[in-house]
Formats: structure tokens, sequence, C-alpha cells
């Protein structure tokens, strides 16, 4: 058995170290939040947090979690995570929605590390999540608005 | 509007016999009620087949359409709810059983018929086209931008003689004349008043008769159609709770994964499963048979084996260890090569069947002062829906319960029925959210496959997850096609004959039903003389429907070659396109808006990159709506194209809800970016060579343009949305790179020399 720690809670896994990390949450543990879409780290919808960094669960065995939080979107909490669900929901990003999960992940990360990202840092942080709704221009828009509002609380 | 609701009385029971005669001269027959009343949870009374409503006041509208992002789901409930009246927060969503109510009639009429002949001939038999369809079962689907030309009426009918029938209890229990009533928000109110929600009063509703006539609200009455309204299924879409079919869960849940012959049509010649068999986790290894994926689409999908195991790694592990010969079938010597030379042939030796022959366009290129000559190409496309092809189905004492991610759940049922071989009652459909379908989801090839494997686990629920590799490899693709066009413009430039032939796969229709001319031979242009055909040319490849289906290629090749004449006129292509349209007032002020928002009369301006720019424009009708486009693109370093705006203006009619619209002109646009710069599917020796997003690109962030959409306000019947933004793309693009760079590419992807 491996233990994760996942969303604030220990979880003891059957599956062996070299399971994807996306399997061990929608197959063992039924976090089926996190989405598969190419196996390859191609599309990340199955975009993870390991202590904050965005990687791809379909990719990342679960032999290199190691002692890492995962966070997954239904844990994904905190004054950026809010500020794009609100931003994502007033400029009505969505539309199938399959992706905007790692999408969200990927925007959260991307405001961790840039508060106030500019056109070419969501560029770069954001052309690894595929959108075949092609919400693109919105999704932009919304980062810079989750972005302002965050700024603006301090 | 004020219709007489005549035909709603053929519902009733026992007045049907009287109303024969009614149903030749009145609408076709109602939609309003079902075969069988719906099923209710406690404190729900149903009002008819679209709406139930609950003793808490919350309206709950029976939902028949897929949402797989294009947003029918908001847009369908708004018509609902404007004619009910209901408060927006009420409104919740149930999957309406299948019954004939719900059948989509304008996916089916509207394919059948020209969109410009309103001829007696023509409305009467759409009329009775409608009539048919209506005694049909199974025939709901989501698909050819049409949930909300379809629901249009049928869901503000429902809405608005349930609204009758709640003022009528609250009329009997209050004593007073019903026309004293009038509705807001959810309640029924009086002039005294007095007050009642539609909860307290819906039991009584439902025993008030169905009212004789209605009268639906007039444009300046609606409170809710026209206004940018949220989607309303944005909530669990970001927290992750939303459920896709991949998402189910039902207790004992297998998973499957599966190994498809590469070669198209193929099928297992012989097996070994028993090392996949001894690994780990493992239940069963079974091969599979090819299956069709059904209506719209030819070819097969080709055979395989799976192997079911306790969780999908097992399953994928395990699949690695089968052993397995190949029977490469009929199709292993095919290239792309060899179907574009099938296609030249063809065109070099047919003129193909007539769509549009008007005038003679023999004498009239012989008489032109100029003539152009031109062939274009379009490759095999995927779909590349995020969420893969998947299925789980439940085969449980003679009944099955299936979660599937299909746009039509009538054909998936009887799909499911004839493997398992159970009468289709005995199938239930659960259509969770679909992570896009782009007409891929019209095919059950996996379902059946599921359907197959669930006879394999005594009763377990088993999930058959495909790989992103099988998913392209097996997919049913947007047809190859080539158009051949010859014009000829006189001594002072008019278009004065109009010639092209095309070639590919009519995707099985019949002749009398082949579609592949749409958006060609129906042009809104005024040629003088013309002849548009098509010669269809089947390869043993899978083929199927793809957002736009015919338009998308047909769209690049008319609006291309358009711009060429234009060219060779020496005049500017927009203007040229106008004096096409001379007297078609819809389409002239969508290109006049579309000048004004895309600046097209004053030069544009280098980038802060200094490429120069350059704009193309583009003009397509489809699907009951017009959509004109202008992309300003620059090319780096000789070859990379990046496309920087889009401009673009639609006129869908009635514009049910804008803020939805914009997504889906946004969404359209994207997607048939990714095929024009990117999109090719390549076979050789009979095997798709690519297999993920790094060989079969999409467009990503980084490539994406701006886009601002127009929408034109009008009061006709809305038009579709969810495709029409994909055909204009790709030639815009190719447009502005001619005027760019002097180059005529006339293939797509397109690839500067």
């Amino acid at each position: 058995m491996t233990r994760l720690k996942i969303n604030g809670q220990t979880f003891a896994v059957a599956a062996g170290p070299e399971t994807p990390l996306l399997w061990v949450l929608r197959g063992e543990l039924r976090l089926v939040g996190t989405k598969f879409g190419c196996g390859k780290a191609l599309c990340g919808a199955c975009t993870v947090h390991l202590d904050g960094e965005a990687v791809r669960s379909c990719v990342t065995p679960l032999a290199a979690v190691g002692t890492r939080e995962v966070i997954t979107i239904e844990g994904l909490e905190g004054r950026q995570a809010e500020a794009l669900r609100r931003a994502w929901t007033e400029i009505d990003v969505v539309q199938c929605g399959y992706c905007q999960v790692g999408q969200l992940m990927s925007a959260c990360a991307l405001l961790a590390s840039k508060p106030r990202p500019s056109d070419a840092d969501i560029d770069a942080a954001m052309s690894g999540n595929i959108c075949r709704c092609g919400t693109y221009p919105r999704i932009r828009a919304a980062i810079h608005r989750a972005a302002a509002e965050v700024a603006k609380a301090f | 509007m004020h219709i007489k609701r005549r035909h709603f009385l053929l519902g009733t029971a026992g007045a049907a016999g009287a109303l024969i005669v009614g149903w030749l001269a009145a609408p076709p027959r109602q939609r309003l009620l079902p075969a069988h009343p719906l099923p209710l949870s406690p404190g729900e009374t149903a009002l008819n087949g679209w709406v139930k409503v609950g003793s808490d006041g919350s309206v709950v509208v029976m939902m028949s359409q897929a949402e797989m992002g294009q947003g029918a789901h908001t847009g369908l409930a708004m018509l609902l709810a404007e004619e009910l009246d209901a408060a927006w927060e009420s409104v919740r969503l149930e999957q309406a059983p299948l019954d004939s109510i719900y059948n989509n009639q304008a996916a089916i009429v509207e394919s059948m018929f020209d969109p410009d002949d309103h001829g007696v001939f023509e409305r009467t038999a759409r009329h009775v086209v409608r009539r048919i369809l209506r005694e049909i079962p199974n025939l709901s689907g989501t698909g050819g931008s049409s949930s909300i030309r379809d629901q249009w009426l049928p869901l503000r009918e429902a809405g608005a003689t349930a609204r009758l029938m709640l003022i009528g209890a609250a009329a009997q229990s209050w004593g007073v004349p019903a026309t004293e009533c009038h509705t807001d928000a959810g309640r029924v109110l009086h002039a005294s008043g007095r007050s009642a929600t539609y909860g307290e009063l819906a039991a009584r509703a439902a025993r008030q008769g169905l009212p004789r006539t209605i009268t639906l609200k007039s444009p300046a009455q609606f409170r809710l159609i026209g206004r940018p309204l949220r989607r309303i299924d944005n909530a669990p879409k970001l927290d992750g709770s939303a459920s896709f079919a991949i998402d189910a869960l039902p207790p004992g849940l297998l998973y499957a994964s599966i190994a498809m012959c590469p070669t198209a049509g193929g099928r297992v010649a012989r097996f070994d499963g028993a090392p996949a068999l001894a690994a780990p986790g493992v239940r069963k290894v079974v091969a599979l048979d090819p299956v069709k994926g059904g209506v719209g689409s030819v070819g097969v999908t080709a055979g395989g084996v799976a192997v079911i195991a306790d969780t999908p790694f097992h399953a994928m592990r395990a699949l690695e260890l089968v052993r397995i010969d190949w029977d490469h079938g009929s199709a292993a010597g095919l290239s792309s090569q060899r179907i574009f030379d099938d296609l030249t042939r063809a065109l070099d030796t047919s003129e193909g069947r007539a769509h549009l022959e008007k005038g003679d366009v023999t004498a009239a290129l012989a008489r032109a002062a100029k003539t152009i000559r031109a062939d274009y190409r379009v490759p095999l496309l995927a779909h590349t829906t995020m969420e893969p092809m998947n299925a789980t189905v439940q085969f449980k004492d003679g009944a099955a319960t299936v979660w599937a991610a299909t746009q039509a759940a009538g054909f998936a049922r009887a799909d499911v029925a004839r493997v398992l071989a159970i009468p289709a009652s005995k199938v239930e459909i659960r259509v969770p959210y679909l992570g896009g379908g782009f007409g891929r989801r019209y095919l059950t090839d996996c379902l059946q496959q599921a359907a197959r494997l669930a006879r394999e686990t005594q009763g377990a629920p088993v999930q058959l997850i495909w790989s992103r590799e099988q998913d392209i490899a097996h997919d049913y693709f947007r047809p190859a096609f080539q158009a051949r066009c010859h014009a000829g413009i006189d001594a002072t430039g008019n278009l004065i004959a109009w010639k092209m032939t095309t070639a590919g796969s009519s995707l099985g229709a019949p002749s009398f039903a082949d579609m592949s001319s749409d958006g060609a031979a129906n042009t809104a242009y005024a040629f003088p003389s013309a002849r548009v055909a098509h010669r269809s040319v089947e390869t043993p490849v899978s083929m199927g429907i793809w957002r736009s289906v015919s338009h998308s290629q047909n769209a690049f090749f008319v609006e291309s070659f358009i711009d060429e004449v234009a060219a060779a006129a020496g005049q500017d292509p927009l203007a040229y396109r106008e004096r096409l349209l001379t007297g078609n007032t819809r389409h002239l002020r969508v290109l006049k808006r579309l000048r004004e928002l895309s600046g097209w009369a004053t030069p544009v301006s280098a980038g802060a990159d200094d490429a120069r720019r350059a704009r193309g424009v583009a003009l397509h009708r489809c699907f009951g709506s017009i959509v004109g486009q202008v992309a300003e693109v620059s090319v780096t370093g000789g070859r990379k194209i990046r496309v920087h705006r889009v401009a673009c203006v639609i006129d869908c009619g009635v514009a049910v809800n804008p803020n939805l619209i914009r997504q889906q002109i946004e969404g359209g646009i994207v997607y048939g970016l990714s095929a024009a710069l990117h999109g090719e599917i390549t076979l050789e020796d009979g095997r798709v060579r690519q297999s993920n997003f790094h060989d079969y690109v999409p467009l990503r962030m980084f490539e994406c343009p701006d886009i601002v959409t127009e929408i034109i306000a009008d009061t006709a019947v809305p038009g579709g949305v969810g495709e029409t933004g994909t055909p204009p793309i790709a030639p815009a693009v190719a447009n502005a790179l001619f005027a760019l760079t002097g180059q005529r590419l006339r293939t797509l992807p397109l690839k500067p020399v």
C-alpha cells in the first residue's frame, strides 16, 4: 500500500508504484474530476497540483508523487481559485467543460507564480491545455480578470 | 403571434378520428403530450411532456438534447421558462424519456430542402415529412445545429400551455375570471392582491383541460429570450462535479481497454489472450467483431481485442500482453495518395450528379472574356473530442443500463438492444454531459462494443475507454474532397458562368438524400449560369459527419474560388460578393456590418512584430444562419501563418441568447482554424499515421486569434448556431494569405511555399 496525501486527506492505495496518478485518482479513489484526455501529457486535461506545481497526472507514476501533497479540482480552494471560478462564471468560459478542470488547475498555478500575468505569460502557461471547444479567448480574459480581482483585494 | 392550437386536441383521447382531416391542413401532429406519462418524483406534477412543476415551485424542463458544450441546455430552458413566466432561478433540467414528441424534425427536414425554396410543393413536402417524423420512434438527436430551431415552437407552446393551466387553476380556486389573472416569476397574481406560486397550483392545474388556443409572446414581450444569460452548467463544470459518461461510477464497475486492427475495416484473425489473462486484476479477454457506426457514416470500426479488468490501468497494461494476428482486409494497401488519385480520376472522367443547373453554363464559358480554372483539396479530418470515446453498460437480468455520451439516444438504445438481443424497452440510456461531440457522438460503435463486453461480466457494469490513439485511428473522418472549379467573366469582370464539381464520399447517402453539395449548390449568390455537381467516390475508410458536415469543405471551395474570380476581374473581393447578392438584404446587411467591424476600408497596419498583415473575407450560409468573417493574417519566417484577429458577423434570426451565440461562433472559428492550419489525417498502407495531439495538432492558446463577433438583431425564426462559425474561417484565412503574398493556397491545411 502506498500512502498519498490528497486534498488534505491521507489515503492508502493498492495500485502499484508504476501506476499513473491519474488512474489512481479515477480508478481507485473515484476522484473523477481529473480527466483523461491523451495519456501522453499533450492535452493537460489531467492537470493536478503537486505541492502547488501543475503536473500532468497521466504521466506521473505513483512512485514519483512521494510525500508531496496532491491537490485535485475537488480540493482546489483559496483566494486565487475562487477568483478564477468567479471570472470563469462571469465571462462564461465553459462550453463542454471536459478540459476546464485542467485549465483551472493550470491557471491557478500560473497566478500563484505570476500574480499579474502578461499575455505572453498566459500563452506560456496555458498552451499545454487543449480546448477543442475553443474557449481560449475567454480563458485569457478570465485569467486577467481574476488576477485583477485578487490584486485589488490587497 | 397568435396561433390556433387546433392540433393540440389530436393528443387528447378519443379525438383522433374526428381530426384526421385537420392533419392535412393543420400544422404537424402535436408535440405536447408524450405516449406515456412522465416519471415523477415526490411532489412533482407534469403539465405536459416538456415541463413538470414541483410543490416547492421548481420548474423541471424535460431535456431531450445532449449538452456537449453548445449551450443547448441553457437556451432550450430559456424558451420554456419564457412562455411559462417561470422564475429563472427555479428552473432545473431532467433528461427526457425517449418519445416521438422529442424527435428532431428540424435536423431532418432542413437537411432535405433547399433553404431558398418556399414554394407550395416544398412547403407541403416539409409538412408531410414532419408529420411522418412525428410517428417514428427514437429520432431524437443533437446535431445539425438544430436544437433551438427544432424546439423553438414546441417548448414555447408547452410553456404557454402550462401557464394557462396554472392561471386556470388559480382562477378556479379564487372564483375569479382567468382573464383577470396574470403571471410573473413563478406566481399567478390577481388584481385583488391574491397570489399563489406555481408549486401551490400545479396539482390543480394538471386537472384543467388543455387550452384550446394559446397566444405566444411577441418579441417585445420577451423577458428572457434575447438576454445574454449565463450558462446553467457553469458551476458543476468548475468544481469537478459535472458528470461525463467517462465519470460513471456504478457499484462494481469494471474497466475495459481495447486494441483494434490498425488497418481500416480490418479484424482479428487469431489472438492469444492467455498472458493477459494471467496478469493481475484481469477478468476476461474478449475478441470483438467490426461494428458499423450507424446513420450518417460509411465504413466500419475495425475489430479488436478487449481486456476487462478491475481498474483502467490493469486493463491498459494487460492489453499490451495480448498477441494478435490481424486480418487487414481490403484496405490494406490504401494511402492518402491513392484516395486523392481516385478523386482526380473521378473528376477527369465524370461530370458528376448535378445539384444545381441554371442557364447554359457551357455556352457562357465559351463566350467568356476570361475563364478561371482551379482544383481544390481538403483532407480527412478527425474530431478529437476532448473526452475520448467511451461507454459504460450494465447488462443484468435481461435489462441494460447504459451511460452513453451520445448525440442520438434513440439510435444508441436500438443498437445496444440489438447487440444484447433484448427489446429496446429493456434498455435505459442515461446521457450525462458530453465532453465534445462535433458529430462523432452520433455514432454508436464504442457503445456497441461496450454492450458486447457487458455480456461477459455476469451483471457487473463495464466501462470501455478508448485511448487517444484509438480515438484518432478509429474515427469516422470528415471525408477527403476535391473540387474542380471553372468560372467565366465578361469583359467588365462580371461573373457569367460558375461551374463546380466535387468528388468525395457521400457518407453512404442515396442520391436523393446526398448532402455533399450543401453549401455549394445552394449559395445565396445570383450566378447567371451555373452547374454544381457531385461525384460520389467511396473508399474503404470510415467517414462520417464532422462539425458543419459538407459546409466545412464547400465553403472553402466556393469562398476561395469567388475570391479568385474577383481577383481575375481586378475587383475588391468584398464588393464583388455584394454585386452577386444584389437585392438579398440579409446577406448584404451582414457584409455591410462586416465591412465596418473589420475596418475593411482602411489598410491593415503591421503588429508589434512588424510583420505585414492582410485581410481576407468569406461569407457562408448554413443551418438557417448567415455568417461573414474577415481574418487578419501575417506570415513569419516565410512559412508560419499567424491569424491575429477575426471579425465575425452573424445573422441567426432571433438571437435567443447572445452570449451562447458568441461562444459558439468563437468555438466554431477555433475548430475550423485548427483544421485550416494543422488538421490532416493521412493514410499509409491502410493505417492512420497520426496518433495523438503531437501529430494531429489542434489550435492552442498561443495561436488563438482575437475574435470579435457581432450579432445582427433580426426577428426571423432562429437559425442554427453551433456549426455556423466553422465553414468561413478557412477561406477567410486563405483569401487573406492571397492578399498578403499573392499565393493562392488551394489545399488544406494551408501551407505557404
